[in-house]
């Protein structure tokens, strides 16, 4: 195997909770807990979980776009966390992200002309008369066309903006993306559309990517492997057709099973999960699914279960894994 | 069974929104279904097909001033609702016909306890002592699954989790028993572990207590899951009725077989296919094509498309169709693993 384009070891995140009139730090949320994993170039990894496992936050901390607590990041060897404010802007420049809401992550107040050269004017690249070549080019890369120029983003709808904002992140050429939520805001026909230019632009343009959602069926039919997240820790690591059809961690099982199918009739061995997520300021202690699990152990609660190998590049995170 | 007096029937409903003094939009038009007792109708589309108008009208919760009822009839076991009081009206809201929404926390009273706001209605509807519809309001809590439920009685909504919010709304719509419950969106905004969870519940409620469910959605998964039939909306109109079975086995109208092909389906990592999206997006209600609304975007249209608008005929008994051209069209379907 190549060396890794991205390579994450545990990553930590910790938000603190002030309170009182002194606005001390009376306690922190583990958004990210001890996060490790490696992501080839030209691959394009998901990260799933449910809302409050840190998905979002892994994406944000890789990026610098909030600073990690611990753990190490490294990009093409560099080591990202440690960066100076000119290094950061060049490694800025190779990597990109695309936000869920198209209707917040556009400035209302600029055209596409501008949207799309600002990034093209921040890092140096090229002269403003290429600038308006380039921006054209990238609209019909996404879709659109020139004539969209010199229009602002109310006049377009929820699946154009969303073209628009991955023409802003291929702007500067990144190698890597993180895409975080980038179709959940959108409609079933719109979606799809979004997901093909999606898949098109990872083949035309070899692009390495971390795609960040809850939809485990866009997920698997993005991803060449997954990451499934629970309260700000890796339940389960593997390639996307193993980890589908054969998942390990009880958590991961019970996420599958409880994706409605789109087909009548069918009823499956549902493992429906009691409860809620437990909240992140006092995670359970040991197994963080425990509460939830329905093969859950005292044992379970005594230490925080490592990532075990159980197939060729799959690991889970249970204690029960024989 | 035809016979039968259906318990909600809606002909040939239309809503119209006055945006402006002079310009006004049918956000529904000409919708017609019925519903019987005990069963679940799904109500599909993407946004702005009039889905939400529809169930908004049925309630008489339009946004005053705005929108109204301009023509059509709502009839509630035979009796006409659309031309009824306000105060008529809150008298069949949460007696008669029941309702959840995608957001607990708009529908929940921040400032009263969860108990406090299921006895209220108890009260309102039925007149009983307080002490009786407290205890009611406990036995609804305990029934919705709410572990505890004679201490989270006295909660407050934001001292319960997403989850359990979504239980006490369920728990409130259903303390007056009404014949029909009309869920818009309800498990839109949970995860995946709790929208398993709620369909569950919703399932179980409705063979204790019969009522009819309008679920409103546009996820087609939750559909084949919930729904004995099925109404697809497309740009304020009704495009195809059906049995659940029939709309995801022989969907005959393009937008219906469009949008199974455009969902990315579980097993598609063993099976590795291209999704077939929908091309364009859906029109403006201000702007809408002439002749089939569908017809920019639909792969079959022709020039018959564009000229009429076609009427939504019965290929077979219980499915409806509004294509000019369903008769000869065989529509691909995406495998189902």
């Amino acid at each position: 195997m190549s060396a890794p384009l991205l390579s994450v070891t545990s990553l930590k995140k910790y938000f603190p909770i002030r309170g009182g009139v002194l606005q001390r730090e009376v306690n922190t949320v583990k958004a990210v807990d001890d996060v490790s994993f490696d992501i080839q170039p030209g691959e394009v990894v998901g990260l799933v979980g449910e809302s409050g496992s840190g998905k979002t936050t892994v994406g944000r901390t890789i990026l610098r776009l909030e600073q990690a607590t611990g753990g190490d990041v490294r990009f093409d060897s560099a080591d990202v966390m440690k960066l100076n404010a000119a290094d950061l802007r060049k490694y800025r420049k190779r990597m990109q992200i695309i936000f869920q809401d198209p209707y917040a992550s556009l400035n209302p107040r600029e055209k596409v002309r501008e949207i799309l050269t600002h990034p093209l004017k921040l890092h140096r690249i090229g002269t403003a008369r290429e600038h308006e070549d380039r921006a054209a080019k990238l609209l019909e890369t996404v879709g659109l066309s020139r004539d969209h120029l010199d229009r602002f983003p109310h006049e377009f709808s929820g699946g154009q903006r969303q073209r628009i904002g991955i023409a802003r992140a291929l702007a500067v050429e990144p190698e890597f993306i993180v895409a975080d939520e980038p179709v959940s805001a959108l409609d079933v026909s719109i979606q799809a559309q979004v997901i093909n230019l999606l898949e098109d632009l990872k083949t035309d343009l070899n692009l390495t990517m971390l795609f960040i959602a809850h939809d485990l069926g866009v997920v698997e039919h993005i991803c060449d492997r997954v990451i499934v997240m629970y309260l700000g820790r890796v339940m389960e690591i593997g390639p996307v057709a193993d980890l589908y059809t054969r998942p390990n961690h009880p958590y991961t099982k019970a996420l599958l099973s409880a994706v409605p199918i789109p087909k009548p009739g069918r009823r499956r061995d549902r493992v429906v999960l009691k409860g809620d997520i437990p909240s992140p300021i006092n995670p359970p202690s040991g197994c963080v699914f425990r509460t939830r699990c329905p093969m859950a152990t005292a044992d379970c609660a005594r230490q925080v279960p490592k990532l075990k190998a159980i197939g060729p590049g799959h690991l889970s995170a249970c204690i029960h894994t024989t | 069974m035809e016979a039968e007096t259906p318990l909600l029937e809606v002909q040939d409903l239309q809503t119209t929104f006055d945006l402006t003094k002079t310009l006004s939009i049918r956000a529904v038009d000409g919708v017609s279904f019925k519903v019987n007792a005990g069963e679940t109708l799904a109500i599909v589309g993407e946004s702005g097909s009039g889905k939400s108008v529809a169930s908004l009208s049925i309630m008489g919760l339009l946004p005053k001033d705005v929108g109204r009822v301009s023509g059509g009839s709502i009839k509630l076991n035979g009796r006409e609702i659309t031309t009824l009081s306000d105060a008529e009206m809150r008298e069949i809201r949460g007696k008669e016909i029941g309702m959840i929404f995608q957001e607990p926390m708009t529908s929940l009273n921040p400032v009263h306890t969860v108990g406090q706001q299921i006895a209220e209605m108890v009260i309102r509807h039925e007149k009983v002592t307080a002490a009786k519809a407290r205890a009611r309001a406990i036995e609804m809590l305990d029934l919705v699954g709410i572990p505890e439920p004679k201490s989270r009685v006295d909660n407050y909504p934001h001292e319960m989790s997403g989850g359990m919010r979504q239980r006490a709304m369920i728990a409130m719509a259903l303390a007056c028993e009404p014949r029909i419950l009309i869920a818009d969106e309800p498990t839109t905004a949970l995860d995946v572990t709790i929208q398993a969870q709620m369909l569950e519940l919703m399932q179980d409620l409705q063979k204790k207590l019969g009522m009819a469910i309008i679920f409103i959605t546009h996820d087609l998964g939750v559909v084949a899951e919930i729904a004995d039939r099925v109404v697809v909306m497309y740009a304020a109109q009704v495009v195809e009725m059906a049995s659940v079975e029939d709309i995801f086995e022989t969907p005959r109208m393009p937008y219906t077989a469009g949008l199974m092909n455009s969902i990315p389906r579980l097993g598609s990592s063993v099976n590795k296919i291209r999704l077939e999206a929908i091309p364009g997006t859906v029109p403006a209600l201000t702007s809408l094509p002439g002749g089939c609304r569908f017809h920019p975007r639909c792969a079959h249209a022709q020039a018959l498309c564009s000229a009429t608008e076609p009427a939504l005929e019965a290929a077979e008994e219980g499915h409806m169709i509004r294509c000019a051209r369903w008769a000869e069209l065989t529509l691909a379907k995406q495998p189902v693993s």
